[in-house]
């Protein structure tokens, strides 16, 4: 055949180049003996058609919109409308947060993200001996849906589609946000927007968890059953790699660990006797953007392959939208550095092109003074314009894809899927993602990458520009946000006031209807719905299903 | 030695210190246990070992909140190895005790084991005595679990229990050899996963092949949902009417106290002979000898104990 | 006499990312010290219970929270109630302003290490800075 006739003319020829290539490097060394990725995987010299030998261009990339999806989840992408530009912000009290959401909006935002603080996360009110110091720190405190209805005062929800970054607590906040809803005449079927709900990555990687796996894989199924009837356009779970890589891991292992996690819900939720075409349109993905602009677009048309491969031929998924994989991004946080901040700019401009050229659904782009504090209205405005930027000016939304066909990209995406199927495998051989978790496997190997990486950069075989290599005496950046320290004051009032106003029988009636039906396998999102509607807080509800839970514990690798 | 009248009184900070001194061999905290050593013999201490990832130190966490319960004081000492390349160590079995730390009647120290192989450290012996003589009922001794054979906490323990998990499978042929032997208790922790059942059936076959006049108990527990504790500490408590009723308590304290005689005055030999760099000297000279085959090994070993230990006229030496 | 250093490594607050700790514990495991490391949600109670039991040289509080100016002095209080701030070493890390470095140092605190510090910084810090001998 002349095809392959031709490939063995490419293959002399470059052993020939190599050949060549070698004898002057030996005269003139390269920079280093060894070439590799931001997560340590070997890069060759050159990559030519010889290393996609046997590709077959249907069976691999497919056409966009189309399986295996490795080209895009849409079939024109950003040419039909751009990613959803999407910052994760909140602080202090609903109050100021549904100020500076109206701010972002006003700014040309195209939804929210609320970022919850940690008693809040944790299933704690802000009276909590554990929560002092922490109200309102990372994020908005919610107690009670009195606080919701101030969130999202004047804020029309079925205009917006709102995230929400909270786990353990999902089902709480998300009735409280149907509950708003409601109060603003809008009926649950119009909702859009998406709860993280990601227990597993909290056990692995993020830490605010609160029951142990089975309850909480139990509440993480009721969500899915009920929203695939009453929320149909709500995403029910953001299944997420970011935290994965915050805490150090590779690349391979974001997209292996992540997917992991994916099964292990899917199967839940089939155990739990849901139809697989009925709640796997509802699942999405949360990856992170790093600095190595290539590996990173492999990585994430590598995950859209591998997801669809997976729901197709291991859970024999029909519908398209169950193997199609659609993620949000967020720049990679740990990549920011306190050192010239300003230098953080540019870090997120590249990692949002990686992004974007990764074909992601919606960003959040992290300001640069990050690695500080919380980001200032001003920085925000920056980390936002950069999207912008790249969306209007860079050219790179006019094209589906456009980095396909790149010899180094199909390499990388081909290797990332390799790598990432023999960790999913070796998983699966341990019974499933909350087994590995159990065995703290996942943790170990995330631990090990991150401890790898440190010691690359101390012994400067890595350079991160501004701490390693061009250092220069800086002074401290100047006007970084405070967080008003009496929050957590303001917010105790509060609840004071709401447990004199509200009708307390009906409260603890409510919550011991819910226990009753903890201990039941009933489907739990009703009445935590009734119980938030009665102003049961936050922390009453969580405190509830802890009584019949317990708590979980965490294994710890070292 | 007003360290010690601390610790006679409960003093933690004491206690914290004087477990320290004994760890860096410091002569004073040796001459306290010395001086207080009438005070020991009180406590029950039970060992507790197993392999690695069976949930020791939850298994301990909740042991030591019935024991509060029943208004005993408990010492924990938790063990955990010593890399050999740093000397360095991360002792992580605090994790799962953090709601032990405020309780007054509680007292935790985690130990690195220093180069000390068989599942505890060097100095576990002396922190069991202070822990001792500060007035805890009850002394539990967390070993390494690193899934070798843990043999020396049976020196060390009045009761050693035995931590399994389900599905050990083939493990628990090659676990035999060692560790069952030990054991004066068994529990199977994580009994809510598979295999619950074929474990403990397995265990109990082994156990009915060979056994003295104490035929080990074994239950099941989930130590993370505090489940099977209470038949765990009937059972312990059995082993310990056991020895006590038989005077195998006694007979075992006896082999104790002579294993540690004989530890104790081993490392003393080796820190006479090592500890100074004349003798170190002295010996590489030797073994220069030796190793050109103009002497042999063995009769400069007795010449080394004449020069450096015993003295010409069979007296030891200062 | 030689020993090593004993230091306690933990994460008071709920904060949950706990990278920087074990990055840190591991570091210094491996420059030769012992590291009692204590997991997560701790009180600043319960850390200085443990750094007493646990007789270290140094406590190492690891916070990204933002909760630092509240709860890091309230550690060394509790270090001075029980008697023991003097033979104890403070160190943070974490996200911590530049701005909010001084108070905490007023505090008590005696270093702050913000992220990108290689961990020979802090190593060499703590064997400059140990309050008692070795």
């Amino acid at each position: 055949m002349a095809g392959k006739e031709k490939m063995e003319q490419l293959k002399a020829a470059q052993q020939k180049w190599s050949e060549k290539t070698d004898e002057s490097v030996q005269k003139r060394p390269e920079r280093k003996e060894t070439f590799v990725t931001g997560s340590n995987h070997e890069v060759e010299r050159l990559y030519t058609p010889v290393d996609l030998e046997g590709m077959d261009y249907e069976e691999a990339l497919g056409f966009p919109g189309e399986y295996p999806y490795t080209r895009g989840v849409q079939p024109n992408m950003y040419r039909g409308r751009f990613w959803t530009m999407r910052q994760y912000a909140g602080f202090a009290t609903a109050e100021e947060s549904n100020k500076r959401y109206k701010y972002l909006l006003d700014q040309g935002q195209t939804g929210l993200s609320v970022a919850f603080d940690l008693p809040t996360q944790i299933g704690y009110d802000s009276d909590h001996a554990l929560s002092e110091g922490e109200v309102g720190k990372v994020g908005v405190a919610i107690d009670s849906l009195k606080d919701m209805e101030i969130l999202f005062d004047g804020i029309p929800l079925d205009q917006v589609s709102t995230s929400m970054t909270i786990n353990a607590p999902a089902s709480v906040l998300l009735a409280m946000y149907i509950a708003v809803a409601e109060k603003q005449g809008v009926s649950p079927d119009k909702l859009t927007g998406t709860i993280q709900n990601d227990i597993l990555k909290e056990y692995i990687a993020r830490g605010t968890y609160i029951f142990p796996v089975e309850p909480s894989m139990r509440l993480i199924t009721n969500i899915f059953e009920y929203c695939s009837e009453e929320t149909p356009k709500w995403n029910t779970i953001s299944i997420s790699g970011y935290h994965i890589r915050e805490a150090g891991s590779s690349a391979v292992q974001e997209v292996a660990f992540t997917l992991a996690d994916g099964i292990a819900y899917v199967e839940a939720a089939i155990k739990a006797g849901l139809e697989v075409d009925k709640f796997a349109p509802r699942l999405s993905f949360f990856f992170n953007s790093h600095n190595d602009l290539l590996e990173e677009v492999a990585k994430f048309r590598a995950a859209r392959r591998i997801w669809a491969k997976i729901m197709k031929d291991k859970f024999g998924a029909k519908n398209p939208k169950s193997m199609q994989l659609k993620f949000h991004t967020q720049t990679g946080g740990s990549t920011l550095t306190a050192q010239q901040p300003d230098n953080n700019i540019v870090r997120v401009a590249i990692q949002t092109l990686a992004a974007v050229l990764g074909g992601t659904q919606s960003l959040h782009t992290n300001s640069k003074d990050e690695a500080m504090a919380l980001p200032t209205e001003d920085s925000v405005r920056v980390a936002l314009r950069t999207q912008q930027i790249v969306a209007h000016e860079s050219g790179v939304a006019e094209t589906v894809d456009p980095l396909a066909g790149s010899y180094y990209v199909e390499s990388l995406t081909n290797e990332i899927e390799e790598k990432a199927m023999e960790y999913i495998d070796r998983i699966v051989d341990m019974g499933g993602a909350p087994s590995a978790i159990e065995k703290g496997y996942i943790q170990k190997e995330i631990m090990d990458s991150a401890y790898e990486y440190q010691k690359q950069i101390e012994s400067n075989e890595r350079i991160v520009v501004g701490v390693n290599k061009f250092q220069t005496n800086e002074q401290p950046p100047q006007g970084l946000l405070r967080v008003d320290p009496t929050v957590g004051e303001l917010q105790m009032k509060k609840i004071d006031e709401l447990k004199e106003e509200r009708d307390n029988d009906q409260v603890a009636q409510k919550l011991a209807e819910l226990k009753k039906a903890a201990q039941t396998d009933q489907n739990l999102m009703p009445l935590i719905l009734d119980a938030v509607k009665a102003y049961a807080t936050l922390g009453e509800i969580c405190g509830s299903l802890r009584d019949v839970f317990g708590e979980y514990q965490q294994t710890v690798v070292l | 030695m007003e360290l010690g009248k601390r610790l006679l009184e409960g003093d933690k900070r004491a206690a914290a210190r004087l477990i320290s001194m004994i760890e860096n061999d410091d002569p004073e905290a040796v001459a306290i246990l010395s001086a207080y050593f009438s005070h020991t013999g009180n406590a029950r201490v039970i060992g507790i070992t197993g392999p690695p990832g069976a949930g020791k130190s939850t298994l301990v966490d909740k042991l030591a909140k019935l024991l509060r319960k029943k208004d005993a004081k408990v010492g924990v000492l938790a063990v955990d190895p010593t890399s050999p390349f740093s000397g360095g160590s991360i002792l992580g079995d605090r994790i799962r005790m953090s709601d032990l730390n405020l309780d007054p009647g509680v007292f935790i120290r985690s130990m690195g084991t220093r180069g000390q192989l068989g599942g505890l450290s060097k100095s576990t012996l002396g922190a069991v005595k202070i822990l001792d003589i500060m007035g805890m009922d009850y002394i539990l001794i967390e070993t390494v679990g690193v899934g070798q054979s843990e043999v020396d906490i049976v020196k060390a323990a009045d009761s050693v229990l035995m931590v399994m998990v389900p599905g050990l499978g083939d493990d628990i042929q090659a676990l035999k050899a060692g560790i069952m032997e030990i054991g004066d208790v068994f529990v199977i922790n994580k009994a809510d996963r598979d295999g619950a059942d074929r474990t403990k059936t397995e265990i109990e076959m082994m156990l009915d092949f060979s056994h003295g006049d104490w035929r080990p108990p074994v239950s099941q527990a989930v130590a993370v949902n505090n489940i099977g504790i209470e038949e765990l500490t009937d059972n312990l408590d059995k082993h310990w009417s056991f020895m006590k009723d038989s005077g195998k308590l006694i007979e075992k304290r006896v082999n104790n106290s002579e294993l540690e005689i004989i530890d104790l005055t081993q490392s003393a030999i080796l820190k006479k002979m090592m500890g100074n760099d004349d003798n170190r000297n002295r010996i590489r000279e030797l073994a220069k000898k030796v190793a050109i085959r103009e002497r042999d090994p063995y009769s400069i070993s007795q010449m080394v104990l004449k020069e450096m230990i015993v003295g010409e006229e069979g007296g030891v030496k200062d | 006499m030689d020993r090593p250093i004993r230091v306690l490594v933990a994460k008071p607050g709920l904060d949950g990312h706990d990278r920087g700790a074990k990055v840190i514990a591991r570091a210094l495991r491996d420059a030769g010290m012992e590291v009692i490391y204590t997991g997560l949600r701790l009180t600043p109670d319960q850390i200085v219970q443990a750094a007493l039991q646990e007789d270290v040289d140094v406590v190492a509080l690891s916070i990204l929270s933002g909760a630092h100016g509240h709860l890091l002095p309230k550690v060394v209080d509790k270090l001075k109630e029980e008697g023991i701030y003097d033979e104890v070493l403070v160190l943070g890390g974490g996200v911590i302003p530049e701005d909010d470095i001084p108070e905490l140092k007023k505090a008590g605190v005696a270093e702050i290490f913000t992220p990108g510090t290689p961990t020979g910084v802090t190593i060499d810090f703590i064997k400059n800075n140990l309050k008692r001998s070795l």
